[in-house]
């Protein structure tokens, strides 16, 4: 089904197109949230959250403002940031070290399995370490350029190009 | 403008990433409606990503919409109170009126029911009296008869000491040893009291008892029928104790008449 017909369903609350949205994005909504909070049943938790949430403020979504992939993407960013400066973060804040969605990545079975990520470990592995970071500071962070150029100590119009020479390679290797 | 150079500068990746300010946001969603190419790019950044994210995810996590689901319903039903009371409203309105109605309904009923008792009341009464009366008819036309029956002895009794003015008729028919007495001219009773009607032989004088008259009250010709298979020789009327005696008390012998063949 098209999916701009399906963003519509969903906004006039249509439980069975919003099941499909949710089946499509899931898994990477899922994914961004844990590489920030690091914590499985937290991911879950935030995960489910992000859906409640979307679902409730359906009618404040518009193409005007991007995506809807994009505007669930915020949604969950904001909430695993959120979750982070959060005491209960704080508190387990133990486990946390710098990793890179790469290192998630090459420790997540997942991808052995999923037929859809099949491959997408080499494929990453195989980025240059600076798309790496580029990649997850831009998508699963949320970085603005300017965070990102100060992180990587890049210039501002740098990180735009490489990003995008980054997402090309991907792009090819994944064939989309 | 030149769409290759637009899409090459990466500003699609960070419409994708959610990087771009509002006003970036809304030219580029303008731009993909007038230029297809422009779309298929973001579609095709949008697949890389989608993938790219997902590949984050952890396996021992399971997901399902249908938690989602119960969280969504469970939320809707939490809404639902306050629309209910506006729906009460119109629940106790709606009961209000069909007690009204249902009410008024009962009265009617009954009403109707009670006119319904009155009719049947008065019709009964009516047919009760038409009863009467053709029973009051029948009987009068039988006393007619009896009188003009030239077979039937007529006596008539006259008003003794302690009542002068009485007086009463008695018609004997010998055939069927029946006799009608006539009681039209006695007092009523006192109360307590019955009138007794005897047949007598005269030698000696032996009074024999037929019956006594009690329901004198409520008989509205005060003509009644006795049995009588005696030899009567005459007949007398006392008033007596209720329930009669059996001798009668002759202080209070209201009437007497002696027969005539006898005499």
């Amino acid at each position: 089904m098209n999916l701009e017909h399906l963003i519509l369903q969903f906004q006039q609350k249509d439980q069975k197109a919003y099941e499909k949205l949710y089946n499509m994005y899931c898994d990477s909504i899922s994914g961004v949230v844990y590489t920030i909070v690091k914590n499985s049943d937290v991911t879950q938790e935030i995960t489910q959250d992000v859906f409640i949430k979307a679902w409730d403020k359906a009618e404040t979504y518009s193409s005007e403002k991007g995506r809807f992939f994009t505007w669930i993407l915020n949604i969950a960013r904001n909430a695993a940031i959120d979750y982070t400066r959060s005491k209960k973060y704080k508190q387990s804040k133990q486990n946390l070290n710098a990793d890179f969605f790469v290192d998630i990545l090459e420790t997540n079975d997942n991808l052995d399995q999923a037929t859809n990520t099949i491959g997408l470990k080499e494929y990453v592995t195989k980025l240059g370490t600076t798309c790496k970071s580029v990649i997850e500071l831009l998508y699963f962070k949320g970085y603005t350029q300017k965070e990102a150029s100060e992180k990587l100590e890049m210039p501002i119009g740098t990180i735009k190009t490489r990003n995008r020479n980054c997402i090309s390679e991907l792009r090819v290797m994944l064939g989309v | 403008m030149d769409i290759k150079k637009y899409i090459a500068t990466g500003i699609l990746e960070l419409y994708i990433a959610g990087l771009l300010s509002e006003e970036e946001n809304r030219e580029v969603d303008a731009l993909m409606q007038v230029h297809p190419e422009l779309l298929a790019e973001v579609i095709s950044i949008e697949k890389a990503i989608v993938k790219l994210t997902a590949s984050g995810a952890q396996k021992d996590i399971a997901y399902s919409f249908s938690e989602i689901q119960d969280k969504i319903n469970r939320k809707k039903t939490k809404i639902v109170p306050i629309s209910r009371t506006k729906v009460n409203w119109l629940q106790y309105s709606g009961w209000a009126a069909s007690i009204l109605v249902g009410s008024s309904l009962i009265w009617s009923i009954s009403q109707n029911n009670q006119l319904e008792q009155q009719v049947a009341t008065e019709k009964q009464q009516l047919k009760e009296q038409i009863e009467k009366a053709s029973t009051n008819l029948a009987e009068a036309e039988k006393l007619i008869t009896v009188f003009r029956d030239k077979n039937i002895i007529s006596v008539p009794l006259a008003g003794q000491k302690i009542s002068p003015d009485s007086y009463a008729n008695i018609y004997w028919d010998k055939e069927t040893k029946s006799i009608y007495i006539d009681a039209k001219g006695l007092p009523a009773p006192p109360k307590g009291k019955v009138y007794q009607v005897w047949s007598l032989t005269l030698n000696p004088l032996t009074p024999t008892s037929l019956g006594i008259l009690d329901t004198f009250t409520a008989n509205t010709y005060k003509v009644f029928t006795k049995e009588n298979t005696s030899k009567s020789e005459a007949f007398g009327i006392t008033l007596e104790p209720s329930g009669g005696s059996e001798f009668p008390n002759l202080e209070q012998l209201y009437t007497l008449g002696l027969i005539a063949s006898t005499i």
